[in-house]
């Protein structure tokens, strides 16, 4: 289901919106710990002088060591006070993993996701299969969610990406290999004994998954697929050959902090080239000039991604990504801007360990 | 706007043109490179049995013959450049090369010549990899030699190859496998697609199947997925390459060649004479090859022959890619270059070596000219093999001089691809073939880079594809 705001419309809910947070996040009322903290020594009142979501610059860009260093419980809303929470991680291949607590957020992000691909693309009251990461991932309550909300039930098959980074960095490519094997064991004996019609997995494990099996088939009506970068020659061999151009196909960008930017759907022109949308308003992706966060990027320019999140359950303002995209202006599902091309920042001139799962 | 050269990856011989790609400027025209991902790579690759049938309709004599034809095409014919019907000139082609890799025209068409040769000797490559045996070996797997029946089997439905841009000639490596009816699956250097790709069409023109032929360049991610996803496969790379792959026995790894020049004692007064033959072994080809002398070990007169040879080495200097007598190649990454440059600066602080080159080079080591960025000819004196700069090699005309007894030279170079030890000395010479740390030997007064086709290069391909089985048995009814 598309947004029926116009443009200016969609700004005007955000500032309106950014307003009810902010004075959400920092009424002692309603706010948590840490920002409340942070409010007394920060000299200027967010309360006061945020209006619109275009102030949010008066910020500085959010540390997400915070995540690590902090207890989650400094991060519970009064509002929340007294209601046992979820505690969701990402990172921690080696250390300390960054933590975000929440409660109903990943419902409401699931749903939405849900509601935007209308009845046919994931067949409704059918059964779904998780292959990836799980473990203390939102993701994983998240998918359950979202196949529950649309009638389903839900298998899972676990990967573990902070094992597999550790293996790739001692140089244990072969054993590597082996696990992800395991992996797609597990994932090919599900769907041969049980009735699956969609999927969620990363893509990587989308198409070793495809060399073992015709998804088509078996079954499998839609995919889900998120985690990693996908270029447009990715996207078209995953339409075209992974997915053999019969399986409904929704890419998606997100993690922990965010929640999941939609793609929208693609056209000829786009060339296989992916245009993700957040969950505006309650995420707010903007390009910025990696030399100078205060700017953004013009369109169709490449920048780092900037993540604002807002919700009442969690509050992070203006967060670096480790992430870079093409500037994308709005578009008829979303009036707001996109982000293309998404991939890890800098990744021309750094070696990443990326797509490894 | 300017005309587009695409050269497609090959999926079994079939061109794709990737949405990912790389672009070079050739002047006039853009050259792009579709370049794979990994999962279409490994996707292609689960159906290369089907080529190894492809190859088995043909006898191994006709694919030699297909062979040596492409060897004429290779060298003299127009091919195609890419995917459309642009044709593609031996003279093309050596200009392109320069342009991508820095390589002079001239060091262009001796690559050229190499890979003729390689293509054209065939038979002789065959006859020394599998000693002899006659080629309908490569049909039956079964040969009756001398009242000994034998019999070989491949190992392998593929041979992937993670290929070098340094240097073109390399290519000859895998041409081999073809006729021994072994599909290749190849991922050109970033800077040189077009040598493989020019024989690929070659060898399709000249009658090959072109399922036979995969062409990817692709990520790292895509050259790991080649490399394990081919029961057989060759890597080049440096010493981290040598290591990461090192556990994996189906992985050879052509590292850094740390190839050397020996003199003997008993040739040692007449130093002056060979002076060529060493200049040569260091210098050939710009000095990019794993066969080019990177130290030259001598029994006595060090410091003569070391400025000796510096002023010969001295005397090479930057040319423009098209001059006749250019040797030096510029750098495709000048960043390569100053690092390189760097690190030489950096290892020469440490006491016990010196730079016999800097007094007679013109200009410091590493010079912009002509529109390229050059490393001038090094020769480095060292006090003793201890030192950091005594057993290492770079990619230009590179080498080290060390004074050490005859008696103590095969025990201290430690690994080397190339030695050429010019003695007469019999007993020495049985030493040095008796050694375990020389890949090959040419004993004489040869350069490193001699090429003997009946004599392996690095490894023997065949052995590598191809395994003895023990026959035994009631053959008559069967054979």
């Amino acid at each position: 289901m598309s947004s029926t705001l116009t443009v200016p419309a969609a700004q005007a809910a955000l500032d309106a919106w950014t307003r009810e947070m902010v004075a959400w996040h920092f009424s002692p009322a309603t706010g948590c710990d840490y920002w409340l903290s942070w409010a007394k020594t920060a000299g200027w009142d967010p309360v006061k002088e945020i209006t619109c979501f275009a102030d949010m610059a008066k910020f500085e860009a959010f540390d997400d060591e915070v995540l690590r260093k902090e207890q989650p419980e400094r991060f519970v809303p009064k509002a929340y006070a007294g209601r046992p929470y979820n505690i969701f991680e990402t990172g921690g291949t080696t250390g300390m993993p960054k933590q975000r607590i929440g409660w109903d957020d990943y419902k409401v992000d699931y749903e939405e996701f849900s509601d935007h691909y209308g009845p046919d693309f994931f067949p409704k009251g059918t059964n779904w299969l998780m292959v990836g990461p799980t473990g203390p991932r939102r993701l994983r309550l998240a998918i359950e969610h979202l196949a529950n909300h649309r009638g389903g039930s839900c298998y899972f098959v676990d990967l573990d990406p902070r094992w597999v980074k550790r293996l790739i960095g001692m140089g244990e490519i072969a054993m590597a290999r082996k696990y992800q094997e395991h992996v797609i064991d597990q994932a090919a004996t599900i769907i041969r004994h049980r009735n699956i019609t969609c999927m969620f997995t990363t893509p990587r494990l989308l198409e070793n998954l495809a060399e073992r099996m015709s998804l088509v088939k078996a079954g499998i009506k839609a995919v889900f697929a998120g985690g990693t970068t996908m270029t447009p020659q990715y996207v078209r061999f995953v339409v075209e050959e992974v997915l053999e151009g019969k399986i409904n196909f929704a890419p998606t960008y997100g993690n922990t902090l965010m929640g999941l930017a939609i793609s929208r759907k693609l056209k000829p022109e786009d060339n296989y080239s992916l245009t993700y949308y957040s969950p505006q308003p309650r995420a707010v992706l903007r390009i910025v000039n990696p030399d100078k966060p205060s700017e953004l990027m013009p369109y169709g320019a490449y920048g780092r991604v900037e993540l604002t999140t807002m919700t009442r359950e969690f509050f992070v303002p203006r967060f670096l990504e480790r992430d870079e995209a093409i500037r994308r202006p709005p578009c008829d599902e979303f009036p707001w801007d996109g982000v293309g091309d998404v991939r890890p920042f800098q990744s021309l001139t750094k070696t990443i360990i990326e797509g490894v799962y | 706007m300017k005309d587009t050269l695409h050269i497609p990856s090959l999926r079994l011989g079939q061109p794709y043109r990737s949405l990912d790609t790389l672009k070079f400027s050739l002047g006039e025209q853009t050259l792009e490179v579709s370049v794979a991902n990994s999962g279409l790579i490994r996707r292609d690759l689960q159906h290369l049995s089907r080529v190894v049938e492809r190859l088995h309709e043909y006898p191994c004599e006709t694919l030699v013959g297909y062979c040596e034809k492409a060897a004429e095409l290779f060298l003299h014919g127009d091919l195609p450049w890419g995917d459309g019907d642009r044709l593609q000139s031996p003279a093309d082609y050596v200009a392109a090369l320069s342009q991508l890799t820095g390589l002079p025209h001239t060091l262009g068409r001796l690559n050229m010549g190499k890979v003729h040769a390689a293509m054209s000797n065939i038979r002789a490559v065959l006859t020394g990899l599998t000693r002899g045996l006659p080629l309908e070996l490569f049909d039956r797997g079964f040969v009756r030699r001398d009242g000994l029946d034998v019999n070989f089997f491949p190992q392998t439905n593929s041979l992937g190859v993670l290929l070098p841009s340094n240097s073109p000639g390399v290519n000859s490596l895998w041409l081999p496998a073809l006729v021994m009816k072994v599909p290749v699956v190849l991922k050109p250097g970033r800077e040189d697609p077009l040598t493989p790709f020019r024989i690929i069409q070659a060898m399709i023109a000249a009658g090959f199947p072109r399922e036979a032929f995969s062409f990817y360049s692709t990520t790292h991610d895509g050259g790991d997925t080649l490399l394990f996803g081919t029961g057989r496969a060759i890597a080049f790379g440096n010493d981290t390459t040598l290591k990461k792959y090192e556990p994996y026995r189906h992985i050879q790894v052509h590292g850094s060649g740390r190839s050397k020049v020996l003199i003997g004692d008993d040739f040692i007064d007449d130093w002056a004479r060979h002076l060529d033959v060493v200049v040569q072994s260091i210098a050939a080809n710009g000095g990019r090859s794993c066969i080019n002398a990177s130290s030259l070990l001598v029994s006595r007169h060090r410091d003569a022959i070391g400025d000796a040879l510096a002023r010969r080495l001295a005397a090479i200097e930057p040319l423009p890619r098209t001059h006749p007598d250019a040797l030096l190649c510029g750098f495709a990454n000048p960043a390569m270059a100053r690092g390189i440059d760097e690190r030489i600066e950096e290892l020469l602080r440490v006491p016990g070596a010196q730079d016999l080159t800097a007094r007679y080079r013109q200009g410091p080591r590493l010079v912009e000219r002509y529109g390229q960025t050059f490393l001038q000819p090094t020769l480095i004196a060292c006090d003793d093999l201890e030192h950091p700069l005594a057993n290492t090699e770079f990619m230009f005309p590179f080498a080290s001089l060390l004074q050490v007894p005859q008696p103590r030279m095969i025990g201290t170079i430690g690994d080397s691809l190339v030695v050429s030890a010019f003695t007469n000395d019999r007993a020495w010479g049985d030493q040095l073939m008796m050694s375990t740390n020389i890949e090959r030997l040419n004993l004489g007064p040869y350069p490193t880079t001699r090429v003997q086709w009946e004599q392996p290069h690095e490894g023997n391909l065949f052995e590598f594809l191809y395994r003895r089985r023990a026959l035994q048995g009631d053959l008559a009814a069967v054979v």
